[in-house]
């Protein structure tokens, strides 16, 4: 394969795991919860969309803004009624907590949506464009993906709601001295992170197919947008993803497709233990 | 006093498990194998997550690697209990290094390194398949006993390291280590200042709380005959091991051992018998968990109202 086209491919992987992991950070920096239940959101998302699709008819463009609005008021609504009244406990708990609520929407999406992988399926073609090429349904994914990061970022640095989350992440403290409720923020933040995931999990269905046991692998990816990144910050997850879909890219190539996601995991440790706060990200958050 | 009762009811319980072949039948005989596994694995676990306070989530990690290792030394015309012992070293020397590195890392980043570790070595074993046999996994020689035999046989070694882990944790707890880990739970940097050397202690708990699961791996792969990748690799089974020792109690001796043994109680009576609910049931007994019994059994008001009296009694004793 052709050198252009590897990275091409990576960029391509890069900006659909930058969506992927965007939501995972915004609530691991924030909150400075591991939100386990990340993988399932974007399969939950993604079978919405799928669902909408397949007996509603619904193009998945427009199942977008309904799958969004859907993710956060779940998201928004499990993080005021449980996690909040643990969110200040340490590690081992929140992450428990999670990970308990992570296995009981598994468990529901395995028995009421059954495990055969599902993709939606547009048939738009593929383009060529100086010897790359490159899928069309998968171009239209990258483009929302760049789109739906670009959008949070404009939002967490112009809507008073963006300002006030930035705020509560740099000092908790002081944040609730200056009068923004905190564990309003914190339901709006674990809101938007699983919005996020559920638009990801849209753009995959459209890519990739989709079945519940992928969960794992995508949190798997998660961890390490957010570690290579930086926590928290939405060009952070940018950053991390495209460097994991060109590291992926190239692994994939070099060392053959089962062994990229070692590759990536190695990444990962690496990065934990030589610079835990990313590659952009600002010391002093956690 | 209270040490000596807990010693007591440790050693009841043994015999209890112990004595299952000559009065349950072959199905509870398995169960009791079970309870002496996790049990092991919740105790070790115990030494890094309950006396240390790192959130570590690598235990299925050293369980497979050490499966493999016995597995793969088995199928190689490795003696099964050489085998056992082989796999104890290896799982020591990997979680030695692995711990040397990882443990720089505290709270969240810790327990995403440790967590990784699963997939890591996972994927590793995956791949590897000239040595491991990659997603068609092994088939260990079995014995060619009787199966009533080779059931108690196995039962008798898993207790052997039930009390191993014991014997564990009241040497760790009674000695300078357990001291040490303790003070670096409270505050690391407080106890760095006045002489402890953390991160020899770290890395010792860390090596002391992988060792059993390394044997417990290999034991458990000449116990079942065949083992591959995804069931020996499981992100549950990491989660499920802490979630064992918080039920009982983190960082006391005997709550890891209550916390298995409940656990798998419940889990044979109740969700067994809800097959495709399995995962929600073990979510919602997590969720239950967290919130209502957030320091686990053994620190429910009317035991620790016991202690607390006993340890009066003993002040009183020692004046």
């Amino acid at each position: 394969m052709d050198f252009a086209q590897i990275i091409v491919n990576g960029l391509a992987l890069g900006a659909l795991y930058a969506c992927l992991g965007v939501g995972f950070s915004l609530v691991w920096g924030v909150l400075n919860v591991i939100n386990m239940l990340h993988g399932s959101f974007i399969v939950l998302g993604g079978y919405l969309a799928y669902f909408m699709w397949s007996y509603l008819g619904i193009h998945p463009l427009f199942a977008l803004p309904l799958v969004g609005a859907l993710m956060f008021a779940l998201g928004y609504g499990l993080q005021y009624t449980l996690i909040n009244k643990i969110v200040h406990a340490p590690v081992l708990t929140t992450l428990t907590l999670t990970f308990g609520l992570d296995m009981i929407l598994y468990n529901l999406m395995t028995v009421y949506f059954s495990a055969t992988p599902r993709r939606i399926r547009l048939d738009m073609g593929s383009f060529e464009f100086m010897g790359v090429f490159m899928p069309a349904d998968r171009l239209v994914g990258v483009a929302l993906a760049f789109l739906l990061t670009g959008l949070l970022f404009y939002v967490m640095r112009s809507s008073k709601i963006g300002r006030a989350i930035v705020a509560v992440r740099m000092d908790t403290v002081a944040a609730q001295l200056m009068g923004i409720r905190i564990n309003n923020i914190y339901a709006i933040t674990f809101g938007i992170g699983a919005m996020m995931a559920g638009l990801a999990g849209v753009i995959f269905v459209m890519v990739f197919p989709t079945t519940t046991s992928v969960a794992g692998v995508y949190l798997g990816k998660a961890f390490i947008v957010c570690v290579v990144g930086g926590l928290g910050s939405v060009p952070g997850a940018l950053v991390g993803g495209l460097v994991l879909g060109i590291v992926e890219s190239l692994s994939a190539h070099y060392f053959g497709p089962q062994n990229a996601p070692i590759v990536g995991f190695l990444l990962l440790l690496f990065l934990l233990l030589v610079k835990p706060t990313g590659l952009v990200g600002v010391k002093g958050y956690e | 006093m209270m040490a000596k009762l807990g010693t007591l009811l440790f050693i009841i319980w043994i015999i209890v498990l112990g004595t299952t072949p000559f009065y349950a039948e072959n199905h509870i005989v398995r169960v009791a194998i079970t309870i002496a596994m996790f049990s092991t694995m919740a105790m070790s676990w115990n030494i890094i997550g309950g006396f240390a306070g790192y959130p570590s989530l690598a235990t299925a990690a050293f369980v497979g690697v050490g499966s493999y290792v016995g597995a793969v030394s088995q199928i190689n015309g490795v003696p099964m209990v050489a085998a056992w012992l082989l796999a104890t070293l290896f799982v020591c020397i990997l979680s030695a290094a692995v711990g040397a590195l990882l443990l720089r890392l505290k709270g969240h980043y810790f327990a995403i390194g440790s967590i990784v570790l699963v997939e890591l070595f996972r994927l590793i074993v995956s791949s590897w398949s000239s040595l491991t046999g990659g997603g068609n996994g092994l088939n260990v020689p079995i014995l060619r006993w009787e199966p009533d035999e080779v059931a108690k046989l196995f039962l008798m070694v898993m207790l052997g390291l039930m009390v191993l882990a014991y014997i564990m944790n009241v040497l760790v707890k009674n000695h300078r280590l357990g001291f040490g880990l303790q003070c670096i739970r409270q505050n690391e940097d407080a106890a760095d200042m006045v002489g402890v050397d953390t991160t020899k202690y770290k890395v010792i708990g860390f090596v002391l709380s992988t060792m059993l699961c390394g044997t417990v791996g290999a034991v458990y792969a000449s116990w079942v005959g065949y083992i591959d990748p995804s069931e020996s690799f499981q992100i549950v089974v990491t989660l499920k091991v802490p979630v064992m020792a918080l039920l009982g109690g983190a960082g006391t001796v005997l709550g890891p051992v209550i916390g298995a043994a409940t656990f798998i109680v419940l889990e044979e009576l109740v969700w067994v018998n809800f097959l495709s609910w399995n995962r929600a049931i073990l979510g919602v007994l997590i969720v239950i968990l967290i919130f209502f019994l957030p320091h686990g059994i053994l620190n429910i008001g009317l035991f620790s109202k016991l202690r607390r009296k006993a340890a009066a009694k003993s002040r009183k004793g020692d004046s």
